[in-house]
């Protein structure tokens, strides 16, 4: 025990010596920790949305391709089907509001059913009754309404892509989330008013739906009921694929999977730097202190305890760079999410991620230790009392 | 005075590449408890290699080396630590203290490997220090110390405890004449008035003459053992 103590007060004065080199070896390691912390919260922040999806929801969609809509009258046949509770539809509108660099998800949806099936999303009854009452009415998330300063009653223009022309919306409706991990930057408009125009412009998409939303009520059911909505359209023109909306959104996530795996081994490569970055740290002080360790090994202390202020130091270095690095992760995290708040709904370090971090930063400090530690083996004491350090 | 170091036969050779280079060929010396010995000899004579052997930091290639009674060629590496510990007290020419350490905590440093409390080791240490006349500069640093007082934190560790043997590389190799002869005085006096056996390497015949016995080598061979001329 006493000599636990000493190990660590040698280990923590040692770690002081060259304090230049040691706070840069600290910053370095707190660096990598928070850079490591953040690219996980990332890649976390893609399958957020996936993880918060509600499990009794099911998304039926063209079986061929989501570029392909479904008849509206589908949706009448999946009410039909047995142990289905509700159902409402969304097309993808994709206007560009300003330019490209301005964007938010818009939706046209269906007014009665929308809100109904989606009940994180919480809109003042009055403002709903708004929304209904007006056809060219949009309800709008609140991060996005916040962002660009919009309050009731303002008109948002947008050009459409898949739908030509330019379209004059009145906001009608802030909807907040029941809680911080709801996606709040939806925009979203009446498909009938959509519909309306696409009949006049576009007539084949007329009475087409993108998606169709589907809540069961059994939700243990998801398998046995995708099963049974799409064998109702089997051998149609359209057929349907029904999946859960988790697995659903992890499909788009898997479009950009390469990337994720690009930035998931960044974060790991970060790890791999600076822990050779703090080996050449420890290695430099190890050669430093040769003639010290051969003293101690001298004096009759055995080669475990020279191993144990070579570890102690380097364990203490990566440990302070480490916390230090964990702690200036959360509000670095908060930063970066208040400027990336339209790629990400949540942007939440995790306990993962937390403990990742604490042992990336007790690894880096024993792998740093390993080779002068090994190193101070083949010193005999006679040659590392002779050492010119 | 009985016999305290027996070396006998001894041999040492280093290799380099396929080469033997011998360093000490047939040492015969025995010391006997008390004694105050001094090595001398020019550089490569081998009189640091012999020191390092009585020490028990290196082992010979041949021939016996029986320290207290002990082949301490025939012990273990974990063994030698351990007897390194009991039975020697060193002294290194450039004090080799640990500078993170202050006066109290370097001279300490031997006694963690003992079953001492945290009490009786400050006992021991501020005796040790006061001994050595450093009782007031138990909180410096090594770097707050001059290259003499340096030297005496060290003759503290290592008399601190209580060796049979004390070993000295060049003591007062890195030491001004003052503080040189301070340290001469010091150690005269650990052998005289604690019995403590010394083993002392110095080029400085002045150094020497304040031992009883001097021991002459040259080229790893015995070439004189005799008084010393004080």
């Amino acid at each position: 025990m006493k000599k636990a103590r000493y190990v660590l007060r040698l280990a923590s004065r040692n770690m002081w010596r060259n304090r230049l080199r040691s706070l840069l070896t600290i910053a370095g390691i707190a660096v990598a920790i928070i850079s490591f912390g953040l690219l996980r919260t990332v890649v976390d922040s893609w399958y957020a949305g996936a993880e918060l999806a509600a499990s009794g929801r099911l998304i039926t969609r063209n079986a061929a391709s989501l570029a392909f809509p479904l008849p509206l009258s589908y949706g009448e046949r999946i009410r039909r089907v047995q142990g289905v509770d509700q159902v409402t539809w969304a097309n993808w509108f994709g206007g560009i509001y300003i330019d490209e660099k301005h964007f938010f998800p818009q939706f046209a949806v269906d007014a009665d059913s929308y809100f109904k099936v989606y009940p994180e999303y919480v809109l003042d009854d009055q403002q709903l009754l708004a929304f209904k009452k007006d056809r060219r009415g949009v309800v709008v998330g609140s991060k996005t309404a916040t962002k660009y300063g919009w309050k009731l009653g303002d008109q948002v223009p947008l050009r459409g892509t898949i739908y030509p022309g330019v379209w004059s919306f009145t906001i009608r409706g802030i909807y907040h989330g029941r809680d911080d991990k709801v996606d709040t930057s939806q925009f979203l408009m009446h498909w009938d008013y959509v519909n309306e125009n696409v009949k006049a412009i576009l007539p084949s998409l007329a009475d087409k739906v993108g998606i169709f939303v589907v809540n069961i009520k059994n939700p243990s059911n998801a398998a046995l009921e995708s099963q049974a909505i799409d064998s109702v359209f089997r051998n149609s023109l359209a057929e349907t694929r029904t999946e859960t909306q988790k697995s659903f959104q992890l499909g788009f996530i898997s479009m950009v999977d390469t990337i994720l795996l690009a930035i998931q081994t960044v974060a790991y490569v970060v790890i791999l730097i600076i822990m050779a970055v703090m080996a050449n740290t420890m290695a430099m002080a190890a050669r430093e202190r040769t003639r010290e360790y051969a003293t101690l090994r001298a004096l009759g202390f055995n080669q475990a305890f020279v191993y144990s202020l070579i570890v102690g130091e380097s364990v203490s270095m990566a440990v302070v760079g480490g916390g230090l690095g964990v702690l200036l992760t959360f509000p670095l995290a908060k930063g970066f999410f208040s400027v990336t708040r339209d790629m990400f709904v949540v942007f939440d370090v995790t306990p993962t991620t937390i403990t990742l971090q604490i042992m990336a930063s007790l690894l880096i400090g024993l792998m740093a230790a390993l080779a002068p530690t090994i190193n101070s083996t083949k010193i005999k004491i006679v040659d590392g009392l002779r050492a010119v350090t | 005075m009985s016999g305290l170091i027996s070396i006998q036969h001894l041999v040492k050779t280093y290799q380099r590449g396929s080469q033997d280079i011998p360093v000490l060929r047939d040492i015969n010396i025995e010391i006997e408890s008390g004694d105050y010995v001094s090595l001398m000899g020019p550089s490569g004579s081998g009189k640091s290699t012999l020191l390092n052997l009585i020490a028990g930091l290196d082992k010979p290639t041949s021939g016996r080396l029986l320290i207290g009674g002990v082949d301490i060629g025939s012990l273990s590496e974990f063994d030698l630590a351990n007897w390194r510990a009991t039975n020697v007290g060193f002294i290194f020419q450039f004090y080799n203290l640990m500078p993170v350490l202050n006066a109290f905590e370097n001279v300490e440093l031997p006694l963690l490997l003992t079953n001492l409390s945290k009490a009786q080791r400050r006992e021991h240490v501020e005796v040790a220090l006061a001994m050595v006349g450093l009782a007031d500069r138990m909180d410096h640093y090594p770097n707050e110390l001059s290259g003499g007082q340096q030297q005496r934190v060290a003759i503290a560790r290592a008399l601190i405890t209580d060796p049979t043997l004390i070993v000295a590389d060049e003591p007062t190799g890195d030491l001004d004449r003052q503080s040189a002869d301070d340290v001469l005085r010091l150690m005269e006096r650990l052998n005289r008035e604690l019995g403590k056996t010394i083993v002392m390497v110095t080029h400085d015949p002045k150094s020497a003459a304040q031992a009883r016995r001097m021991i002459h080598l040259e080229k790893g061979v015995l070439v004189t053992d005799g008084e010393a001329g004080h």
